[in-house]
């Protein structure tokens, strides 16, 4: 006889299936839409939190990391939009069109709208609202995933943006979702997003949070065809849960480039699904994360080389102060028909105090027979040696120690090809080391 | 008193002791050569000079223009005047040479309570002293040493070394890796710097060094201290003879 052993519900287990029995004939969407949330929210209910066991969430026990799910949040008021107004500042001064989201609600009100050709922009809970075909079309199913951060996310997603950017367009400016926190009582949001990019078109696409206080289950699905050039730059802060899956498909011949960036974050899970769709594809999946206190940061790409001739390139820094955990896992999947595939994967950690931890798990699945792949993993305190050459010079131990952080950061920084945002991150890692004092 | 006094230095790494007893006066302006066969510790003073870690002394004293230094860090050496030529000069990835030229000088100004350099001024100075010893902008421009050939390397070493503008400057086997031509160039750089108002410690394994860079006293080591001290021809004594004899007089 099998009985199946299901431990009981924790409190966050609780209060997530209550949300979603309140909230979900109010949700957006009828049809293949309640269809698509209810089947996300029975894998949620079967399985629960992922916990350490599930292999793909070994180091971020959510299950145990999560204590509690905070109330849906509500369309912002006046009073939550004001608080919202300068969120994303982190770029200071740099030119995009700014798309300001409020406790995950689109506001308009505070939006760049301008009309250019070749871009449409919308609300994902007008979209399911409506049944855009755009919606039904590609969200939930860019990326196939049994990922319970996922199902969460579809069984209560309530808005984000839809753009579409039209064959052979090229926006001016960087689009810039802007996600701010505006309620004062902590609050949680399903935010959903879903960007597509046809053919030859070029963009790039900044994704701002800063959450606050309260938590945040963000997915971006993101449909890139042949010849297109995505730059996409993620930037996370926030108090409390963050868990964010990135799920995008990319074409043929196409230039992707994306950049997580993450500090003064408390429990962050930045989840990245790629998946190499056309012939000669050129990528480069690349993050620094700063870490302190008890901060907690897993980074998990599952990257899957499903065509032949791409090259990827993985590089991920993240320095760790404090008692702070950083997790890195990187799964290259290379299909059989991927022949001619060139991955490389490397991902260091620089540890600055004893209590910190960094746990980096690189992996390699290949079933075809004519590929380059490669991974390297590192963690280590601040080089001696390189201390004390810089101290002989004259630089005090601190600033030595700066430098060289800088430095080790820098590195990563220094690839991103828009020169404002390599600036703005700099400029947001220095700030951060100028907090270490 | 001396410039730069090492009385009776006993000097322990990892439980190892390489200094044994060390006592050596160099006088302001004078340059005073170190030879001495390898495992001498002539290393390690130099290390020991500069202040790094794990560097144990045991017993003994450096006194800088009277006062010891023992207890000072390396960037509170740095601003009293002391530089270390590295034998094997750090590749700091990420850092560019000009940035850290001009950190490392502003510290030490800083430290001194001298005002900050302005930046026409130290893009001046730095243009001027790097033209000599052909190091181009280009390397400037790169992260410190990061592909830099072992020439290059010494010759950012003595790059460094004119614009801070030390009392005590310490090459550490300053020859080593480099061909003749190289060498001259650093030769000619050190000798640039040569000045009543500052003291070298010419460390080198080799005579040939010291055809370009004549000292005024040689010191030769072994065993942890000095064996034997005298003019330059010392150093032709030791090419003709070798090390062996001082071998056993340390025993």
């Amino acid at each position: 006889m099998n009985v199946e052993v299901r431990p009981t519900k924790t409190p966050a287990e609780q209060a997530l299936s209550a949300s979603y029995a309140a909230a979900r004939d109010r949700l957006p969407g009828q049809g293949a839409v309640a269809a698509l949330r209810e089947d996300a929210f029975r894998r949620f209910d079967a399985r629960g939190l992922p916990h350490r066991r599930v292999e793909e969430w070994k180091y971020t026990d959510l299950r145990a990391l999560m204590r509690d799910s905070y109330p849906l949040a509500t369309p912002p008021d006046a009073a939550a939009k004001l608080r919202a107004k300068n969120a994303g500042t982190v770029l200071g001064g740099l030119d995009c069109r700014r798309l300001v989201f409020v406790d995950g609600t689109f506001a308009p009100e505070l939006s760049d709208l301008v009309p250019e050709p070749g871009l449409a922009i919308g609300s994902m809970a007008d979209a399911l609202a409506k049944g855009d075909p755009l919606v039904a079309t590609h969200v939930g199913k860019t990326i196939a995933t049994e990922d319970i951060g996922v199902a969460l996310n579809t069984a209560l997603m309530g808005d984000g943006a839809v753009i579409r950017i039209s064959a052979g367009a090229e926006p001016k400016r960087p689009i810039h979702l802007v996600f701010a926190a505006g309620s004062d009582t902590p609050s949680s949001a399903f935010i959903r997003s879903l960007i597509v990019v046809e053919k030859g078109a070029k963009v790039t696409i900044i994704e701002s949070h800063d959450s606050g206080e309260s938590q945040v289950n963000t997915a971006l699905e993101l449909v890139a065809a042949d010849e297109t050039q995505i730059d996409y730059c993620k930037i996370t802060q926030g108090r409390a849960l963050h868990v964010s899956s990135l799920l995008a498909s990319v074409g043929a011949r196409a230039k992707f480039n994306s950049f997580a960036f993450t500090s003064d974050a408390q429990l962050v899970r930045n989840q990245n699904f790629i998946r190499f769709a056309g012939e000669g594809t050129k990528a480069a999946i690349r993050g620094a994360s700063l870490l302190r206190g008890s901060e907690h940061v897993d980074t998990t790409l599952l990257i899957e080389h499903a065509a032949a001739h791409c090259e990827s390139r993985e590089q991920f820094k993240t320095v760790l102060d404090g008692q702070s955990h950083g997790v890195f896992q990187g799964k290259i999947v290379v299909q059989p028909h991927a022949q001619k595939t060139d991955a490389k994967m490397m991902t260091r950690a620089l540890l600055l105090s004893d209590e910190a931890e960094a746990d980096n798990k690189p992996e390699l699945e290949i079933f075809a027979d004519d590929v380059v792949c490669g991974h390297g993993a590192t963690a280590g305190a601040l080089d001696p040696g390189l201390k004390f050459y810089l101290m002989s010079r004259g630089i005090h131990a601190k600033e030595a120690e700066a430098l060289l952080i800088q430095a080790f950061i820098g590195e990563t920084i220094e690839e991103i090809a828009h020169a404002g945002i390599r600036d703005a991150l700099m400029i947001a890692a220095l700030k951060w080391l100028g907090a270490r004092g | 008193m001396s410039f730069l006094e090492v009385k009776n230095l006993h000097v322990e790494v990892e439980g190892k002791k390489i200094l044994n007893g060390l006592t050596l006066s160099v006088e302001m302006g004078q340059v005073a050569a170190i030879m001495g066969p390898n495992g001498s510790g002539k290393s390690t003073l130099a290390y020991v000079l500069a202040g790094k870690d794990n560097y144990n002394v045991t017993e003994g004293d450096i006194l800088l223009d009277g006062a010891s230094i023992l207890k000072m860090a390396p960037d509170e050496r740095a601003a009293k005047g002391v530089f270390l030529a590295f034998q094997y000069p750090v590749e700091v990835p990420g850092v560019a040479t000009m940035t850290f030229l001009r950190t490392a000088l502003n510290a030490q100004r800083k430290t001194r309570g001298e005002p900050e350099l302005s930046t026409p001024d130290f893009i001046k100075l730095v243009r001027d002293t790097a033209g000599h010893l052909g190091v181009s902008q280009e390397m400037l421009r790169r992260a410190v040493n990061v592909g830099f050939s072992g020439g290059e390397k010494k010759r950012n070493e003595i790059l460094q070394m004119a614009i801070l503008q030390p009392r005590l400057a310490v090459l550490d086997e300053t020859d080593s890796g480099l061909d003749i031509d190289a060498l001259k160039v650093v030769a000619d750089g050190v000798n640039r710097l040569r000045s009543p108002d500052r003291s070298m410690i010419v460390i080198t394994h080799y005579q040939r060094l010291l055809e370009f860079i004549v000292p005024d006293v040689v010191h030769v080591l072994a065993k942890g201290r000095v064996v034997k001290s005298g003019g330059k021809e010392l150093a032709l004594e030791l090419e003709a003879k070798g090390y062996a004899q001082y071998a056993d007089e340390a025993a």
